[in-house]
């Protein structure tokens, strides 16, 4: 067993979630069983392979380049109208669970 | 009017030459949908005053004369993780249960904006994470061909709907096999084209850089009418690639003669069911009868493409669905106290089990100390399964394979297995890894007459040659 039940309620913290004692015993055993057939990418060698992050560097963007100056086409100027307008508020706002006129409202945020 | 065999020319000729109206065509496809719908389950929202708009205005311009766009007055469905402004859009979640999002996505509005009429949004499972289309969290979609089966997923509303006629063709997404593998079980065309072919904007992220968006269709020059649509550059997603799109409809009648076709063997070991063998056997004679060269290629890292998919899609999805804390929109949980409480039962209710499973094995697979052995060791992988293609494709012009190892399985036979579920998508995930365009067309049935999918893959942005072979295949 890679994972224990302290990683399940570790990992449950760390992602927001809290995760009834039913679920937490299901989780437990579906991340090892997943993990075990994972472990066979150490059958590979790949201390000398660049990992990859993306593939978009290599189609459409200025080879002769490096880093972001690739990218150029992709950036744009700050434009606050024209492209996409800023929501207004009330657009905004409609779909949040609770909220005023202007701002979202959450439970109070002093104690953890 | 017979909507079997209605393609987008028809639909579109039909409503130009007034035959019929979009109002008709519309209207005949909503009937169509009350009637069979219920037992299939492949529509989640109906967008009918939107649709009904929409016609009218296709209406207007034929009865004026004027010529239609490409796709004036034909009916289409869109995957419910594409943002449709002023209409429900769920991912098959109940966190997003009430969301009604403010703009729309840019294949949507493309689509659109091509004359399409938009019947509603298409079921498919929560977050688009399944095989089966039952991680829906409003109810299953039912394999059309045979209710008992699953339509494959995780865009099954959209490949359930296209071939039980209640749309002329719909949009799905793909991030490890979800538009191919669901065209494959229900006997449809699906093509997923190059990673940044089209735009993600406005699509509900699950894997930012597995994402794409593509159609399900009765045909592949239907699919290949909607990527034109789609596709090019689109300055509100900076991965969309600046890259010109070529006209994918002029392209389909070239000859395959002489074109150089891979067969590699690590897409038919293990696993794979006899009869789908035979199927995709027999298919690659017929290209070959065509006048294609058949080429034995190596694909060595395929059975490393499973466990690299599942760490990858998994911590970017873990990322992605960060922003459903019942804040600005998704569901929040009642009678909270505090703000972690509010977060964590929130999320607790509002997520299905798998999206709660990725979400854990994508935050283990990020978290300190875990790092480098997995999410970092899937990236270095997937070097090596991208240059596996790079290498293949020196040689050969596009590959071909089985789309899924099986045909559609049973509803409830793997939900109570994730690792088998994934294994579902073994010839599929590759594709998205490499961020290389795939398309899967039918290659016939089995005894039981399911269908069985045959998948051409291509090099980076040439969906052309893909979409010439499956045609040739196709009109063979």
């Amino acid at each position: 067993m890679k994972v224990t039940d302290k990683d399940v309620a570790y990992v449950a913290e760390l992602a927001n979630l809290e995760l009834t004692e039913e679920e937490r015993a299901g989780m437990l055993r579906d991340l090892n069983s997943i993990l075990e057939y994972i472990d066979r990418l150490n059958e590979l060698d790949t201390s000398d392979v660049p990992p990859m992050a993306q593939v978009s560097d290599r189609y459409g963007v200025d080879v002769s380049k490096q880093g972001s100056a690739r990218f150029a086409y992709a950036s744009r100027e700050d434009i606050l109208e024209g492209l996409r307008k800023s929501l207004p508020h009330e657009e905004a706002l409609a779909n949040a669970p609770d909220a005023d006129e202007d701002f979202f409202r959450v439970p109070k945020v002093i104690e953890r | 009017m017979d909507l079997k065999s209605l393609t987008i020319d028809a639909a579109r000729t039909a409503v130009q030459e007034r035959k019929t109206t979009a109002l008709a065509l519309a209207e005949a496809h909503f009937a169509r949908i009350k009637r069979e719908d219920g037992q299939i389950g492949a529509f989640l929202t109906l967008s009918k005053e939107r649709a009904l708009e929409q016609a009218d205005r296709i209406d207007r311009m034929a009865a004026e004369g004027k010529t239609l766009p490409p796709l004036g007055g034909v009916p289409v469905g869109i995957k419910d993780v594409m943002s449709t402004r002023g209409v429900r859009t769920t991912a098959g979640s109940k966190i997003l249960e009430n969301y009604i999002p403010p703009y729309d996505c840019t294949a949507v509005a493309r689509m659109e904006a091509a004359g399409a009429v938009v019947l509603g949004k298409m079921n498919c499972d929560e977050f688009a994470m399944g095989s089966s289309n039952e991680n829906s969290a409003y109810h299953p979609v039912r394999n059309p061909r045979d209710l008992s089966r699953v339509p494959g997923g995780s865009s099954g509303g959209s490949a359930a709907a296209v071939a039980a006629d209640m749309a002329v063709v719909t949009l799905g997404s793909d991030t490890g096999g979800s538009i191919r593998q669901p065209a494959s079980f229900c006997g449809v065309v699906g093509l997923m084209s190059t990673y940044g072919r089209v735009s993600r904007y406005g699509l509900i992220a699950f894997a930012s850089s597995l994402d794409h968006i593509g159609p399900l269709a009765k045909t592949v020059k239907d699919a290949a009418i909607v990527l034109r649509t789609i596709a090019g550059r689109d300055p509100m997603d900076s991965t969309s690639a600046d890259v010109p799109v070529p006209d994918y409809v002029a392209a389909l009648d070239r000859p395959v003669r002489g074109m150089k076709l891979g067969v590699a063997k690590e897409y038919f070991g293990e696993g794979l069911d006899d009869e789908v063998t035979l199927a995709v056997e027999t298919a690659i004679d017929k290209l070959k009868g065509l006048g294609c060269e058949i080429v034995p290629v190596s694909l060595p890292h395929t059975p490393y493409a499973i466990p690299t998919y599942y760490l990858i899609a998994t911590a970017e999805a873990s990322s992605n669905l960060a922003r459903y804390d019942g804040v600005r929109y998704s569901r929040r949980a009642r009678g909270v106290k505090t703000l972690s409480e509010m977060y964590r039962r929130s999320r607790d209710e509002g997520f299905g089990a798998e999206v709660k499973r990725r979400i854990m094995l994508g935050t283990y697979a990020l978290s300190a100390g875990y790092y480098d052995a997995y999410y970092l060791k899937a990236q270095k992988v997937r070097t090596l399964l991208t240059q596996d293609f790079d290498e293949a494709f020196r040689k050969v012009d596009a590959i071909v394979t089985p789309t899924s190892p099986t045909a559609a399985f049973r509803l409830g036979e793997k939900s109570n297995d994730p690792l088998a579920m994934y294994l579902a998508d073994i010839y599929t995930v590759t594709a998205d890894l490499a961020g290389i365009p795939g398309i899967s067309v039918p290659c016939g049935e089995t005894k039981e007459k399911l269908p069985i999918g045959l998948q051409i893959l291509g090099k980076h942005f040439d969906e052309a040659t893909i979409l010439r072979v499956a045609h040739a295949y196709e009109q063979a």
